[in-house]
């Protein structure tokens, strides 16, 4: 049947044709669409809702844009809540406590973690892997309950306390829970392998010619891992450092369980606005302020680990 | 360098790795402390963990977090696979730089951001479409938008460093490109997709604040439970709770480590074999 052949053979190889030059959008267009609806318009949702006012209604919001009966469009934005973020000093305060907190944190992971994956880095390949998992181990069981049971050692009849009772270092219980120590002592516990995975990362790639080089050019051990290792290890540093610092200025879960009334930090603060004002305009310009101070380090981060993944 | 590392080094890793595990294992013995006072130690029980089986609340939420959780996973690996194939396959397409940054954000954005944002977006689709209503639904789309950006790290950097020549030689013999993806490439990158599968169960598993923005009344899962009981203080049973899921996940991903390492040796050895 050549005929029947022939009839066929057209739109199947003009079907060929459109799938060949499109058809990698069939891959492309479903993550894409999905984070776009999912991940990225939301933000412009809280952005409009910043604007509004709040309402006893369901949900408690006034509509930013309303059509009255005679098909007119009325635009109503309130600039209040940005003007309140401003004048109300809590959350100035907030905002710069959080940045405090994450920032010392961080330097302190930093300092904890660099060695950490020095060490790894230095061992051989099978005692590598043993190592990282150990490290990876952690991250993969709940955020939530080890935050939980880091409690179970610093509270007042905790652990720790009971130990340095018992060998007479102190003789009556630190008071550690809902101070500012423990809400640095709980980033820093939930965030280490955070900087240590991106640090080993770029320091297990290093070329060990370079230290030999230094060494046998009479430079010490020190001066070889100030000239050497630590400028070579800077994209790990930084990776670590924005992995650490971003998600912990956000921090809610550590300042509420181990932190004091103190430890404002503006995680809290947008939640208590959510959950317990249930003012969600203000709550939503909280977010939008936040994300814009965001911005900067996110850049940084992206920028980052496009050229680590590329090389 | 293999044994210069000097024992400043050594010390800190061992203080480091003593500070990650050690509240985990205090928890674990307290969990069998028959003391109601969780400060007294008054002999070994097992009382706590019997007492779970009773309790409604705790299960309920247990099974929501386990729908939930398989779920997210299937759908992140779908999503996530399908975006990391777009960014290492397509060099150039409009968006490409879009998605790139949308892949990366989620891993860093703090979970009290994106929850509010979402629920804004879930409130007003309900409120134009009708769809979603807060709940099972809302938590499994909130969850697979930040889910997926793990499946997408983890896939992409296995996918650069797949070996296309197998590929390239299944659509020389007439295979579609489709099908030779499916039948060359697939299998050397289904460790990296078993583990983010994983990696996405636990996310899920383990997420508190997105959840609590976006759930609705009567969709609480185990880790909203578990903040609400754990914001009271230490308990006995969520002792017991907490040891039984940090033992529970530990043991499976180790196992599932150890299966996909050694389905990874043997496709080595197989690929040695064949090219004898």
């Amino acid at each position: 049947m050549p005929y029947n052949g022939l009839a066929h053979a057209l739109p199947r190889a003009a079907r060929g044709e459109w799938l060949k030059r499109h058809g990698k959008w069939l891959i492309i267009l479903p993550p894409l669409l999905f984070l776009l609806v999912f991940f990225l318009i939301p933000f412009a949702f809280a952005l409009v809702i910043s604007f509004a006012d709040t309402a006893v209604r369901v949900p408690p919001f006034t509509d930013i844009l309303s059509v009255s009966p005679d098909w007119h469009i009325h635009l109503t934005l309130n600039l209040g809540n940005l003007k309140y973020l401003f004048t109300d000093e809590v959350y100035g305060l907030s905002y710069l406590y959080s940045l405090k907190t994450a920032f010392f944190s961080t330097l302190i992971c930093l300092a904890i973690g660099y060695p950490m994956a020095l060490a790894i880095a230095r061992t051989s390949k099978s005692t590598q892997s043993i190592l990282l998992l150990i490290i990876i181990l952690p991250f993969w069981t709940s955020f939530l309950l080890r935050v939980y049971a880091l409690e179970g050692i610093i509270r007042e009849t905790g652990l720790l306390n009971s130990a340095l009772l018992w060998l007479g270092i102190i003789d009556h219980p630190l008071q550690i829970m809902r101070t500012t120590f423990a809400v640095y002592l709980g980033i820093i516990y939930s965030y280490l392998p955070f900087m240590v995975l991106p640090l080993f990362a770029t320091l297990e790639k290093l070329d060990n010619s370079l230290l030999e080089a230094a060494a046998d050019l009479g430079s010490p051990p020190w001066r070889a891992f100030l000239d050497v290792t630590l400028p070579l290890s800077m994209p790990g540093i930084i990776a670590g450092s924005m992995l650490v610092f971003i998600p912990a200025i956000g921090e809610f879960v550590i300042p509420t369980l181990l932190g004091g009334p103190d430890n404002l930090m503006i995680g809290r603060v947008l939640w208590d606005e959510f959950f317990g004002n249930r003012d969600w305009p203000v709550a939503s310009a909280v977010a939008i302020v936040f994300l814009v101070l965001l911005v900067g380090p996110i850049a940084l981060y992206q920028h980052y680990n496009t050229k680590q993944l590329e090389s | 360098m293999q044994n210069r590392v000097s024992p400043f080094l050594i010390s800190i890793l061992c203080i480091g790795v003593a500070v990650l595990y050690v509240p985990i294992f205090v928890l674990i013995g307290y969990s069998f402390n028959a003391s109601a006072l969780v400060s007294v130690w008054g002999g070994f029980s097992t009382t706590w963990y019997t007492q779970l089986i009773h309790n409604d609340q705790i299960l309920d939420a247990a099974w929501l977090s386990l729908k939930i959780g398989v779920v997210v996973s299937t759908g992140s690996v779908i999503l996530g696979t399908l975006a990391a194939i777009s960014l290492v396959r397509f060099k150039a397409f409009r968006g490409r730089l879009l998605l790139t940054g949308m892949v990366n954000a989620p891993l860093v954005m703090p979970e009290i951001i994106t929850g509010i944002t979402q629920l804004l977006l879930f409130v007003s689709m309900l409120n134009l479409l009708g769809w979603p209503h807060r709940g099972f639904t809302t938590i499994v789309i909130a969850h697979i938008a930040f889910c997926s950006a793990y499946v997408t790290i983890t896939v992409q950097s296995r996918l650069a460093s797949a070996d296309r020549s197998l590929e390239e030689a299944a659509m020389d013999l007439g295979s579609g490109p489709v099908r030779a993806f499916i039948d060359t490439t697939l299998p050397s990158i289904a460790p990296a997709l078993g583990s983010s599968w994983l990696l996405s169960f636990t996310l899920s598993l383990d997420d508190l604040v997105i959840s609590s923005f976006v759930s609705g009344p009567g969709a609480s899962t185990l880790p909203m439970v578990i903040f609400s009981k754990v914001k009271l203080g230490v308990s006995p049973d969520v002792n017991a709770l907490a040891s039984l899921i940090i033992c529970l996940v530990g043991a499976g991903v180790l196992l599932a480590g150890y299966l996909m390492r050694r389905s990874e040796q043997q496709r080595v050895r197989d690929a040695q074999m064949a090219e004898r």
